[in-house]
């Protein structure tokens, strides 16, 4: 049987993955797919512990989460093509409409 | 109909501004909506005046329904009612809108639907300040009334308006900030909201205290008192008419109101152990003010610290603690409003005809315009409290009941009765005497009906209250011998210890 | 004895005061309109307005004869409306008593209100203002008898603050001349200086334990002692100061001279008969009070010094009214004086024959600046005996009786005063002396001015200047004063008749008692000797004066400008206005400045500093807000990293 700590150092390594990605990357679509990948680190963290612990609560929750990414994959993609379509071009550096 | 009644008082101008904003009406239609709800007000507000029972002690035409629950479990409540402490304060609030909107047409001249709004708006809102008998629901008024005026202000002021309304917003906000600290720990420690149980019941001492420092914060900040009165002149200068007059008349007199509802009834342990300072900080104000009058050479700013002296002499009298310095405390508070609303109304009457409010642009105006000339000086007389005239009677029970208590204190406030004849006999002769050097005040244009229909029944009320003062110190007597004997015990230091505490 | 109609003595003169403020609207909209004003309009006005106080008069004496029929102690008529001002233990009703004291002076003010009226009506004719005066001086004369009339010190307040106003309207009734309005405003500024001490002294009587505004009341406390004996002596300080206001005393003086910026018979009423005595009144009201006090040799002492002070300053005026203006001050000093030792009814007597003679010069004075076309330089009339000479009969008249000339008015009046300082307790003949030299001035000014303008050759340019003698509106009204003037010493003449004092007896006769002791001082020799001495000094005086400025005016100004260095402080009042100016009104005015500067930079400086403070911070802080998603998710890593550290260190949950 596989230790829970390899599904934790897995999920770590696919977190930092994430962050990484997220901190790095300059494609609206690749950012929204780096947080996908943080997300899925944490369902697999649940996953690991609900078979540690032997409950299913930590079954019930990824669940949730998918249906929950589901619906932000579904914003965060209708929000990118609008983007794409006013301003042409998919690059994080352009949207600095925020700044101070 | 009893309960009804005060529902109504806060519901017609609500109503009204709902009304206002989305009635599909003209102008000039819509003027006569506003008033109509106005007048419906003021009608309501002279029945409370009449019915109420001077004789009688505690809350009148009580009206409660439950609102929602508090975390704690307490439960908070649209409670309305009306005791001697605010029945003067109700009246005059329901009186001045009227006036104020029939004063309009001559200084509001744009976005009449929103102006028309924001002032009934902000009436509700300053009626549910004296009549709301439960600390969420008073914490909700008491914003209520600030925003129109942020607007009032912000939008029909003069030209550096942006800025006092700014000022006087973040001021009051800051105030009003502190006081929701106040007023949430003495919700904790009560475990209620309810003011009708907070008046009677006592709170641990250094609840008290605490809950009083805030408190006071935000209300003299409203007053406003030294030294934290700077944002009322700039907002005064930019303030439109109506403005002003309300900002006068009412909105000052929140905090005189506060000071008492919740410093001397609620608090009082709190303020007997402050009262000397805060009757001292009056004192100055008086001083201070009514040198900064003296000084000044816009006419309205004049007019502005000299609501500082005033409002210094009405904190004196509240922190006297006398029945007498109380009941001249309130009564001062109606006059302040009287006079000193009529006052900005015959500033704006100059500005809407001469488009200046420099002292020196005036001169000799008593040939040109005897009318305004006549009104002026009653206003004046009133201001410096001329026996006969409202201001005599509420600032001589002021300095009567707190020379009892602070005879030094008063004494030197009563050097701000010389003085305050120094500076408003000084604006009356530089506007009014001497030669016409400005040939703009040759010719004047008499003054319009609806100037007079704004103005008359203020100076009548000046003579009326001068003279048969009796039916408002009827209703406010009991009050005030109450808020007397309920801070007694807190004064001497020995006898604080055998108080009874509640357990709450 | 419970007298409602003593309501309509004071309410009348508000009722024409009305009537003809209404009027004066009336012409006002008619101007407006562009109409000429309708000259018999004028008789209407002054009708109303000399009726609303010859009927007050009519009922004063009701009243007086309704007194004289009661028990000499139990002469007392009230009146009361209900209450005016009731709070806590203060309670203060409308209501009026009068007693024989104020039956007196109610006699005084409608009487020669009355007939300063009449005389109005020639005097203001053509004044475009001619409505409001009268309005103004009704509502002075309502206001006056409020003030006499009262039974409290509120209601007594009242009429005293109202007469200030009257007086501060009436002084700058030709309101386009600034410096009128500024004469007026200073009146009512001095005077409120006055109505401070009023205040006080009135907060200290109540609290200070009397318990009650009542009149009667606080003198009653003052006899029982319940009034603690420290604060009574401040509380009736204060109260003096406050008489020094109204009664223009040292300090407080230096506005009734300027005062005569108003219309001449304004200075008459207001400024001579009867407002300037209201101080007088309020001490001889509170007789037994100020007795108890302590404090009636201050009063004494202020009396003799101004009566000498005013008297030196009046012997230089140039202007006719200006040296009758110092002259009152100076006659009210004598008031105190009597005041201060003891002599109520003296005081009350020179109250009355000095309102019937001075009203008598100041009329006069008045007929005389009429007929000079508004001129009121003395130096500039002269040799007007034979042009004006009903006016010269009667103000020579009033002018003997100013001076002391023996059997008028003023010189048994005076002379009894005089007679009880020296035989007093209060440094008897140092104030005698003041007094008796305050005289022998007084006689001089009084010649001074009776050479100056009537006496010697015209100094006018008689072409431009067409000398008339007034209407007979004006000219009655100086014949019954002047009678009134001779006839007003049969009030009081020694060891003869003294139907005042014995009238007054009941009012004062406690005060007087504890003032001056039971027994008499002084004999009827020294009583007798100082009769003399003052109609001597009198008539000395008044003779030297008529003598030394009858001479041609080129040798009057060698001589004036030898004597420079005492005739120019003299002609410019000691240079006491200047002084004020110096040491009270200008570090005032630095004081203004100060805190304008304090508000402006230091306090409104804060505010705009921490508004100014949270500015700055927010321009270095925003640049954080990069705007860079990326630089955000970094901070928020970080963040999110050091709770975790936190909370690993610290151990919490």
């Amino acid at each position: 049987m596989i230790p829970t700590s390899h599904a934790l150092v897995l999920a770590a390594l696919l977190f930092a993955l994430g962050v990484i990605g997220f901190l790095r990357q300059r494609n609206v679509i690749m950012l929204l797919m780096c947080v996908e990948l943080m997300l899925n680190s944490a369902n697999l963290v649940f996953l690991a512990a609900a078979r540690a612990h032997g409950k299913v609560d930590g079954v019930m929750m990824p669940l949730f989460l998918v249906v929950v990414a589901a619906a932000e994959a579904a914003v965060g993609l209708a929000l990118v093509i609008t983007l794409f379509r006013k301003r042409g071009s998919l690059d994080i550096e352009d949207f600095k409409g925020l700044r101070g | 109909m009893n309960a009804a009644l005060l529902p109504l008082l806060v519901g017609l101008p609500f109503l009204g501004a709902l009304l206002v904003l989305f009635a599909p009406l003209g102008d000039r239609s819509l003027r006569r909506l506003a008033m109509l709800f106005a007048l419906a007000t003021a009608v309501v507000g002279g029945f409370v005046f009449c019915c109420f029972e001077g004789n009688a002690s505690g809350f009148q035409f009580g009206f409660a329904a439950d609102w929602f629950t508090l975390p704690g479990g307490g439960t908070t409540r649209l409670a309305l009612g009306v005791d001697g402490l605010s029945v003067l304060m109700v009246t005059l609030s329901a009186l001045l809108v009227p006036i104020v909107l029939v004063t309009a047409p001559g200084h509001v001249h744009k976005r009449i639907r929103e102006f028309l709004f924001w002032v009934l708006l902000m009436e509700a809102g300053m009626l549910g300040v004296f009549l709301a008998l439960d600390l969420v629901l008073f914490y909700v008024f008491w914003e209520l009334s600030l925003i129109p005026l942020y607007f009032l202000v912000g939008i029909w002021g003069g030209e550096n308006r942006i800025y006092a309304t700014i000022k006087f917003v973040l001021y009051t906000l800051v105030g009003s900030l502190v006081m929701l600290v106040g007023l949430i720990r003495v919700a904790l420690a009560a475990g209620t909201t309810s003011i009708d149980e907070l008046v009677v019941g006592n709170l641990p001492e250094p609840v008290q205290h605490f809950a009083f420092a805030c408190f006071a914060l935000g209300f003299l900040i409203k007053v406003p008192v030294v030294p934290f009165h700077t944002w009322l002149p700039d907002a005064h200068v930019q303030a439109p008419t109506g403005g002003s007059v309300i900002l006068a008349g009412v909105m000052l007199k929140m905090g005189t109101y506060g000071l008492m509802r919740f410093g001397l009834q609620v608090l009082p342990a709190g303020a007997a152990a402050w009262g000397p300072w805060l009757a001292a900080i009056g004192v100055i104000g008086v001083i201070y003010g009514s040198l900064l009058a003296w000084a000044q050479r816009d006419i309205k700013k004049l007019v502005a610290y000299s609501s500082v002296a005033h409002l210094g002499f009405v904190v004196l009298g509240v922190f006297a603690f006398t029945e007498i310095s109380l009941q001249g405390a309130v009564l001062q508070g109606v006059n302040h409003g009287i006079s000193t609303g009529a006052l900005f109304l015959l500033v704006g009457v100059l500005y809407d005809r001469m488009h200046t409010r420099r002292l020196t642009d005036f001169g000799g105006l008593a040939r040109t315009f005897p009318a305004f000339a006549v009104l002026l000086i009653v206003s004046t007389l009133a201001s410096i409290g001329l026996p006969g005239t409202n201001g005599f009677v509420g600032e001589f029970l002021i300095l009567f009941g707190s020379f009892a208590e602070r005879p030094w204190m008063t004494a030197i406030a009563a050097v701000g009765v010389v003085l305050g004849a120094v500076y408003m006999l000084g604006m009356c002769r530089e506007v009014l005497f001497g030669r016409v050097t400005n040939p703009a005040c040759e010719k004047l244009e008499p003054l319009k009906p609806r100037e007079w229909a704004a103005l008359l029944p203020l100076v009548a009320l000046m003579l009326w209250i001068g003279l048969w003062p009796a039916p408002l110190l009827d209703r406010t007597r009991v009050v005030c011998a109450e808020m007397a004997a309920r801070i007694e015990p807190w004064l001497d230091g020995e006898e604080q210890a055998a108080l009874p505490r509640e357990p709450r | 004895m419970e007298a409602p109609w003593l309501w309509l003595i004071t309410l009348l003169p508000f009722l024409g005061a009305a009537v003809n403020g209404l009027l004066h609207a009336r012409v006002l909209l008619a101007r407006a309109a562009g109409v000429a004003d309708d000259p018999a309009g004028e008789r209407l006005v002054a009708w109303i307005g000399t009726l609303a106080v010859a009927v007050p008069f009519a009922l004063s004496v009701l009243a007086f004869v309704r007194l004289q029929g009661m028990e000499p102690d139990a002469r007392l008529l009230t009146a009361s409306l209900g209450d005016w001002i009731h709070s806590g233990t203060l309670r203060v009703g409308w209501a009026l008593a009068i007693d024989p004291l104020n039956s007196v002076l109610l006699l005084v003010v409608t009487g020669v209100g009355a007939l300063i009226h009449v005389y109005s009506a020639g005097y203001m004719h053509g004044d475009p203002g001619y409505r409001r005066y009268f309005a103004y001086l009704n509502l002075f004369v309502g206001m006056m008898l409020m003030l006499v009339a009262s039974d409290s010190l509120l209601g007594l307040f009242l009429g005293w603050e109202g007469v200030g106003l009257c007086s501060y309207l009436l002084i700058g009734f030709w309101y386009a001349d600034g410096e009128k309005s500024d004469a007026a405003r200073k009146a009512f500024l001095v005077n409120r200086i006055g109505d401070f001490g009023f205040l006080i002294g009135g907060f200290l009587l109540f609290w200070g334990d009397a318990g009650t505004l009542q009149l009667d009341g606080l003198n009653a406390a003052a006899s029982a002692g319940t009034i603690d004996p420290g604060t009574l002596r401040l509380a009736a300080l204060f109260l003096f100061l406050g008489c020094c206001g109204k009664s223009a005393q040292i300090p407080l003086y230096v506005w009734l001279p300027d005062a005569m910026a108003g219309p001449t018979p304004v200075s008459a009423l207001i400024h001579a008969a009867t407002m300037v005595t209201a101080g007088i009144y309020l001490v001889a009201r509170l007789g037994v009070l100020f007795a108890v006090s302590g404090i009636l040799p201050v009063i004494a002492i202020v009396g003799a010094l101004t009566a000498l002070f005013a008297a030196t300053i009046g012997l230089a005026q140039r202007d006719i009214k200006k040296v009758l203006a110092y002259s009152t001050v100076s006659q009210l000093g004598y008031m105190f004086l009597g005041l201060g030792v003891g002599a109520y009814s003296a005081a009350v007597f020179h109250l009355v024959t000095h309102a019937f003679f001075k009203a008598l010069l100041f009329l006069g004075a008045g007929s005389v600046i009429h007929a000079m076309h508004h001129r009121q330089d003395m130096l500039e009339m002269g040799g007007l005996r034979s042009r004006i000479p009903t006016t010269y009969r009667t103000m020579l008249v009033g002018a003997l009786a100013l001076a002391g000339v023996p059997l008028l008015s003023g010189f048994f009046s005076k002379d009894e005063i005089l007679f009880l300082a020296a035989s007093g307790d209060t440094a008897p003949w140092l104030l005698y002396l003041m007094g008796l030299g305050g005289a022998a001035l007084t006689a001089v000014y009084t010649g001074r001015l009776l050479a100056l303008t009537f006496f010697g050759k015209p100094r006018f340019d008689e072409a431009e200047v067409h000398v008339h003698e007034s209407p007979r509106s004006m000219t009655v009204p100086l014949q019954v004063l002047a009678v009134l003037s001779v006839a007003g010493g049969l009030l009081g003449i020694p060891f003869v008749m003294h139907p005042l004092a014995t009238w007054l007896e009941p009012v004062v006769g406690e005060a007087t008692a504890i003032a001056r002791g039971a027994e008499h001082h002084g004999s009827h020799a020294l009583e007798i000797a100082l009769l003399i001495v003052g109609g001597a000094v009198g008539i000395g005086g008044l003779v030297f004066g008529l003598r030394r400025w009858q001479g041609d005016p080129a040798a009057e100004k060698a001589r004036m400008d030898r004597l420079e260095g005492i005739w120019r402080p003299l002609a410019n009042a000691w240079f006491v206005d200047q002084a004020y100016e110096r040491v009270l009104l200008a570090p005032l005015r630095g004081l203004r400045a100060l805190c304008a500067g304090f508000d402006v930079f230091v306090i409104d400086g804060a505010v705009n500093a921490a508004a100014g403070a949270g500015r700055a911070i927010g321009e270095r802080v925003r640049k954080v807000q990069s705007g860079a998603t990326s630089e955000y998710a970094l901070w928020f890593g970080l963040g999110a990293a050091l709770l975790l550290l936190i909370f690993w260190i610290g151990g919490t949950p």
